[in-house]
């Protein structure tokens, strides 16, 4: 297995091998799918809008619906237009949703077709139902990451639905970041305990997790209503977690509707918990409720009590920029080593921050972006990790260096962790911590000789 | 055809079908249900390839035409189907996507095509993903330079026998030219290297992909290496694409029978068996769908006779087996095959006759692939389930036609688009593996070589079958036949499932299989018994949303039975105890 791979490093210049990142229109897509009424439409070649519905489909182990323009050569040739009017006509007709959200696909960018002129003559021409609405993010996935094509499509809802109507309202926006459905049902807890009242978009809870009832919903109960997005506009502010996924959703809110933005970091360990909590609060006018501090404060036991695990050892992690960066943090809570961090997204605020929070403690920590995996095992191969966190496609170097391995980020395709528990707010640590624990641990009791095999830990 | 049963065995018609145990709904009622929602445009397409069956005669069904535009469909694109299907096995190879990082990514690692290096070739690459990975100054300035890059650096990393490049939508339309890169490359660095035009728009699902796969394996890599395996009865198994490891199963049956398996198409295979499985003596076709066009260029150009044959389903596996006995003609092997279908149908019987219990007059709809939306059917058919409704993703007219109609179908411009490679027979190589008169005696004998006829010959008449099928057929389906399964995909399954419906995934198995020849038979029938009548079912609705039911209000209430049986127990124990407590508290004398 990987038995091409070995410690000796051939510069790539070109050749992209085992990515830590994939395209754009997943993530737009992923984002849509938290608006409540939504058919994301992937405007393109079907192919691409097949993958993206089979791969978010193998993480979540859920219905995900989407739509495409379906284009064949001669929609390459000249253009998508007939294409998505087309699309349009038939979506509203057939399945009915609130609203459409088009993103596009390398193929139509590279055509260059202008999705809103031509949502507009569809428009004119009576495709959209009255009080139906159509949203469009470009997505073109020579750029950035998937990451980027979720922030876009944020964007596209500030963009397209978000208003000031003068009269500001007693209630705070969230923007997630491209988080698990748990982790969005963990902020909304987390906010409700404090009695603060929130509009978070997207938001994909009851959406990506919901109930087997009998009854199939394409439009299952979650997702932020357009009427809750339209209205972030008169938001007191909105607090955006993370930099790549959210900030330029928090940023557009700002220039478009004064809405102010505090721009935090993934709530993801202590420290990142804390601030978004005192933001939160500080915003929203409440106080913090003793279970609140409950919760951080058996978070704090536990930390306490395993320290002795955790102390020293030598991580390896891999995911994307926002988790790595908060990540990193709990690590660091802990007084781990991160001496490797990788994204695969391009952007430098990765390397930037991560020399901020790494240099300090792990001085000769490897911080790269725009990295893959292929890499990573390389540097591991040349100088090993006590533990390797990464998505799904860790696993393969896991099992070849023998490490413990903590599947964390997008995706995960093999395991279901990420389905119920949260990794945000001191919940979620508490839960990355036990996964850590146990990762450490099985293969100390599995491997360790039989004397020092003991009962207690 | 099934031959009919004198008299039909129990539960089974006089055509060999299951009977159903719930009354079936009338399938053109069902079709015109499904089309209603349709605007009128939409409404007339979709009507072509939605039909009630006449296994006598084969209505005509619109198949291998577009997709429209906004309808959620199954399919995805050619690129999805060179990539994935008929190349993407071959382990010992490095296969690079040039393009943007989507396309590669999806599809690595998602199709379960297992390999299993033989001892001393070691190399296994498929867990490798490679890309371009192209930015927006390739796209704008091209990506040729890149692509050369590319390939340089993974040779100088990987030293690989060979390298295959995948063009992706956005490379057709700069128009990168990936043929001159990789024959630049093949000449600089000695090894194989060719290039597969095989954008997502070419064609109008993954069917023109695994066209233009053929063509490229064909041309680049069959006939390279004049070595036949040493074994009698050489053949290869086209097709066949190893997902829960299928070519394992058929090949150890094959095995056990005196045939050798040179290459299987495309199925746990490394680049020198793809490049010497033209010294086979006979191809047999697995998937008609993908491969068709691999059997017939053997066939003209090295003169190796190809025959349908189909490993799913017991009755079939046994028939594909005696096919292929007969075709070689030797007493010995014909005996040995026979006492191998003997012995395996001793050991399946009695896990088919103990599933067909539960599952006698079940109902099942199946809605995948080229072929196994066929293929399947068998199965079920083997433990008295009757299949209601079936169709395929990516099929062509004469999967479900029959290949008799194979001269009617007209050549449309998304199909003129794939290219037909020119081949002739090999002046040197050409070796027709049987005499005119021996072809003769075979098919006095009843032997066809070249025949599919398709699934529709096999079908129940008017049962439904519905190409392409889109969400909301899926939906109505559902709702109206109300089957015991589906057969289906990754994008399908857990709406099934909400529905309350199981759906079993017929690309990936759902990590499960084998379900080829008899072992994989067993493992399907109890598969099926599993999902069937799964418990998890019944847990949907909790007691209280369900209709009183007396039996149940034993549970319910301070004052239910089981609640007064507690307390007389409870109440006697305390009883016992007070006196004790009592003793226990007396001063001590
Ligand atoms: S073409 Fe672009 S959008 Fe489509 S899958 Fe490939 S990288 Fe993603
Ligand atoms: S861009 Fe084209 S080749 Fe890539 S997944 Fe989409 S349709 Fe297929």
């Amino acid at each position: 297995m990987l038995n091409g791979t070995t410690a000796e490093i051939v510069e790539r210049k070109a050749l992209r091998i085992n990515p830590a990142k994939t395209c754009q229109p997943i993530g737009a897509m992923y984002a849509a799918l938290g608006i409540h009424g939504c058919m994301p439409h992937s405007h393109g070649s079907q192919g691409c809008c097949s993958y993206h519905r089979s791969h978010l489909t193998r993480h979540f182990k859920e219905p995900v619906m989407a739509t495409t323009s379906s284009f064949t050569e001669g929609a390459s040739v000249f253009g998508g237009m007939a294409n998505l009017t087309q699309a349009l006509r038939n979506i509203f007709s057939i399945y009915s949703p609130e609203i459409v959200a088009v993103h596009t696909t390398c193929l139509s960018e590279v055509i260059g077709d202008d999705i809103p002129t031509i949502v507009r003559k569809a428009q004119e021409e009576g495709s959209i139902p009255e009080g139906k609405i159509v949203i469009h993010a470009n997505t073109p996935s020579f750029v950035g990451s998937h990451v980027y094509g979720f922030s876009n499509m944020v964007m596209a809802m500030v963009n397209y639905l978000s208003e000031k109507t003068g009269t500001t309202r007693n209630q705070v926006n969230i923007i997630p970041g491209f988080v698990e459905p748990a982790d969005m049902r963990e902020i909304k807890r987390l906010a409700a305990a404090l009695g603060a009242d929130i509009v978070m978009f997207p938001d994909t809870s009851n959406v990506l997790d919901g109930p087997l009832t009998g009854q199939y919903k394409m439009y299952p109960e979650g997702g932020a209503t357009v009427a809750q997005i339209r209205s972030a506009g008169d938001s007191i502010a909105t607090i955006a977690l993370g930099h790549f996924a959210a900030h330029v959703g928090a940023a557009t809110l700002e220039s478009k509707c004064n809405v102010p933005a505090a721009f935090l970091e993934l709530p993801i360990g202590i420290g990142a918990t804390d601030r978004f909590i005192d933001t939160l609060r500080n915003y929203a006018g409440v106080q913090v409720p003793a279970a609140v501090e409950l919760e951080r404060g058996r978070l704090v036991d536990l930390m306490s009590d395993l320290h002795q695990y955790f102390h020293g050892r030598r991580v390896a992690v891999s995911g994307d920029p926002d988790q790595v960066i908060a990540l990193t943090q709990l690590l660091l809570e802990l007084e781990m080593k991160p001496v490797y961090a990788i994204t695969g997204s391009p952007g430098n605020q990765f390397e930037k921050r991560m020399h901020e929070l790494l240099d300090g403690p792990v001085p000769n920590a490897r911080i790269k972006q725009t990295a893959d995996l292929f890499e990573l095992h390389q540097w591991i191969k040349r100088e090993p990790v006590d533990l390797l966190i990464a998505n799904t496609y860790g696993k393969h170097i896991a099992r070849v260096e023998n490490l413990p391995f903590v599947r964390f980020g997008f995706p995960i395709l093999d395991r279901t962790s990420h389905r119920f528990n949260p990794t945000v707010g001191y919940v979620g640590a508490m839960n990355l911590i036990n996964q850590m624990l146990n990762a450490l641990l099985d293969k100390k009791d599995r491997e360790c000789a039989e004397e020092w095999f003991e009962l207690v830990q | 055809m099934s031959v009919p049963a004198h008299p039909p065995a129990a539960g089974y018609d006089s055509a060999g079908f299951p009977l159903p145990s719930a009354p079936v709904p009338e399938s053109e009622a069902v079709r015109l249900e499904m089309l209603k929602a349709y605007p009128p445009k939409t409404r007339k397409k979709r009507e072509k390839q939605l039909l009630a069956n006449d296994p006598a005669t084969p209505p005509e069904i619109g198949a291998n035409t577009r997709t429209i535009p906004g309808i959620i469909t199954q399919r995805g694109c050619t690129y999805a189907g060179c990539r994935g299907v008929v190349i993407g096995p071959i382990h010992d190879i490095l296969h690079i996507t040039h393009g943007p990082v989507g396309c590669s990514y999806y599809s690595w690692l998602t199709r379960r095509n297992l390999a299993r290096p033989k001892p001393g070739q070691p190399v296994n690459y498929l867990q490798y993903c490679m890309t371009t990975d192209m930015m927006e100054e390739e796209v704008i300035f091209g990506g040729e330079k890149k692509l050369a890059a590319a390939i340089r650096e993974a040779h100088a990393i990987f030293k690989p026998k060979a390298i295959a490049v995948y063009s992706t939508c956005p490379v057709g339309l700069i128009g990168d030219d990936i043929h001159s890169v990789c024959r630049k490359a093949k000449e600089e660095l000695g090894i194989n290297v060719f290039g597969f035009s095989c954008e997502g728009y070419k064609g109008v699902s993954q069917s023109a992909g695994h066209h233009i796969a053929n063509n490229g394996v064909f041309k680049h890599m069959v006939g390279l290496l004049d070595e036949p395996d040493p074994q009698p009865f050489r053949i290869n198994v086209l097709g066949e694409y190893n997902i829960g490891g299928d070519a394992w199963e058929i090949d150890a049956l094959l095995q056990k029978c005196g045939i050798h398996v040179t290459a299987t198409l495309s199925g746990d295979i490394s680049y020198e068996q793809i490049c010497k499985c033209h010294t086979a003596d006979l191809n047999v076709v697995m998937c008609h769908r993908s491969i068709n066009y691999m059997a017939e260029m053997m066939e003209t150009k090295f003169g190796v006779p190809w025959i349908k044959v189909n490993f799913i389903g017991a009755e079939q596996t046994a028939k594909s087996l005696r096919k292929i006995g007969q075709f070689f003609g030797d007493q010995r092997l014909t005996d040995r095959i026979e006492e191998v279908i003997a012995q395996e149908m001793a050991a399946l019987r009695p896990v088919q006759a103990d599933v067909r219990s539960r599952l006698q007059g079940k109902t099942a709809a199946m809605f995948v692939g080229g072929s196994r939306a066929h293929h399947y059917q068998h199965l079920f058919k083997d433990v008295g389930m009757l299949t209601v409704a079936a169709g395929y993703e990516f099929a062509h007219r004469d999967d479900y036609e029959g290949r008799a109609v194979l001269p009617k179908i007209k050549v449309d411009a998304d199909s003129r688009n794939i290219e037909e490679l020119d081949v002739e027979a090999d002046p040197q190589r050409y070796n027709p593996r049987k005499t005119p008169e021996q072809i003769a005696a075979l098919q006095a004998g009843g032997f066809n070589f070249k025949d599919y006829d398709g699934m529709m010959a096999e079908m129940k008449k008017s049962s439904l079958v519905i190409d392409d099928i889109s969400h909301h057929e899926m939906e109505k389906l559902i709702e109206l036949y109300k089957p015991d399964i589906i057969g289906s995909g990754i994008k399908d399954k857990f709406v099934i499932e909400k529905f309350g419906v199981p759906c079993k995934q017929l690309h990936s198995y759902d990590q499960g299989g084998p379900y080829a020849a008899f072992t994989g038979a067993a493992n399907f029938y109890r598969e099926i018994d599993r999902m069937i009548n799964s418990k998890v079912w019944q847990l949907v609705t909790p007691s209280w949303k369900k209709p009183a039911d007396p039996a149940l209000a034993l549970g319910r209430g301070i004052d239910s039975p089981a609640n007064q049986a507690v307390r007389a127990v409870v109440s006697g124990l305390a009883k016992a105890w007070k006196p004790r407590q009592a003793a226990a508290a007396a001063p001590e004398s």
